[in-house]
């Protein structure tokens, strides 16, 4: 027998719920944007399972958008620590309290 | 046949598990950029479960390939070596724990008891011909946009990232 909707529900809720436990325990901005992977990713393996269960291909034409969301979304924020990195020589998430640059 | 996709998604579920759970608790950031590559891969072996292997190539082209890669430049470039490591406090954790559990709960109540489909439906004869088709079609819209957000991040992530006395 295939594996019902709910194994793939209740995987990607496990992967979702971990990827919660990352971005509230992380301090290190790229340990957050990990975690954030993390539960796009889960996000994706809803999608792709929905449309396979109820046999409609819109659900894989949003993971490729999703996908490509998430790839955009990593560029910017890196580009963002690297700039922190730079500018403060440090990228715990808690201490960039400046708004000055 | 059916057992046989059983067997891989079980199998592929709990290393995906088991990686992403490395992700959040590793202490040594190279290694958890390396154990959310295991759990991308993982997630496209998924995905050919699925039946999306379009998405599962994609997946990996673009996510194991760039983004695994841009993580390694990442830590490379902000952190010095021996201070990669990351420390948690035992009370963030258990608050961590809390939330993460309590969510997974109320998640998985929700799934337990709604109505869901019974078994997989039938996705066509070709589905990457079909999801390119709809690409040009029904979502072509989203897409041309979708092109003008890539265009905009890159021009910005260059003007963010560099140095500004060339």
């Amino acid at each position: 027998m295939n594996p019902p909707l709910a194994a793939w529900l209740l995987m990607a809720a496990a992967l979702f719920c971990t990827g919660v436990y990352g971005l509230l325990t992380r301090r290190n901005t790229i340990a957050i944007l990990l975690s954030v992977e993390l539960m796009a990713n889960a996000v994706n393996v809803n999608l792709v399972a929905f449309s396979r269960f109820l046999g409609d291909l819109a659900g894989q034409v949003f993971t490729l958008f999703a996908v490509s969301l998430t790839v955009a979304e990593v560029v910017v924020g890196l580009a963002i620590v690297v700039l922190l990195y730079r500018s403060r020589s440090d990228i715990q998430a808690d201490r960039a309290d400046q708004l000055r640059g | 046949m059916t057992v046989m996709t059983s067997i891989v998604f079980g199998l592929t579920a709990i290393v995906l598990l088991i990686a992403a759970f490395s992700v959040v608790t590793a202490r040594d950031l190279i290694r958890c950029v390396l154990w959310l590559a295991v759990a991308l891969v993982s997630t496209a072996v998924l995905f050919v479960v699925a039946e999306a292997e379009f998405i599962a190539a994609v997946q990996i082209l673009l996510y194991t390939g760039g983004i695994i890669t841009l993580m390694l430049f990442g830590v490379m470039l902000t952190a010095r070596i021996t201070s990669a490591k990351v420390e948690v406090e035992s009370f963030e954790r258990l608050r961590g724990a809390v939330v993460a559990l309590t969510l997974f709960g109320l998640m998985a109540w929700a799934i337990l008891t709604s109505e869901l489909p019974a078994g997989p439906a039938t996705l066509g004869e070709d589905v990457t011909r079909e999801v390119g088709r709809l690409f040009l079609t029904d979502w072509l819209l989203p897409m041309e946009l979708l092109s003008v957000l890539l265009l905009a991040v890159m021009i910005g992530a260059i003007a963010l990232a560099r140095r500004k006395d060339p």
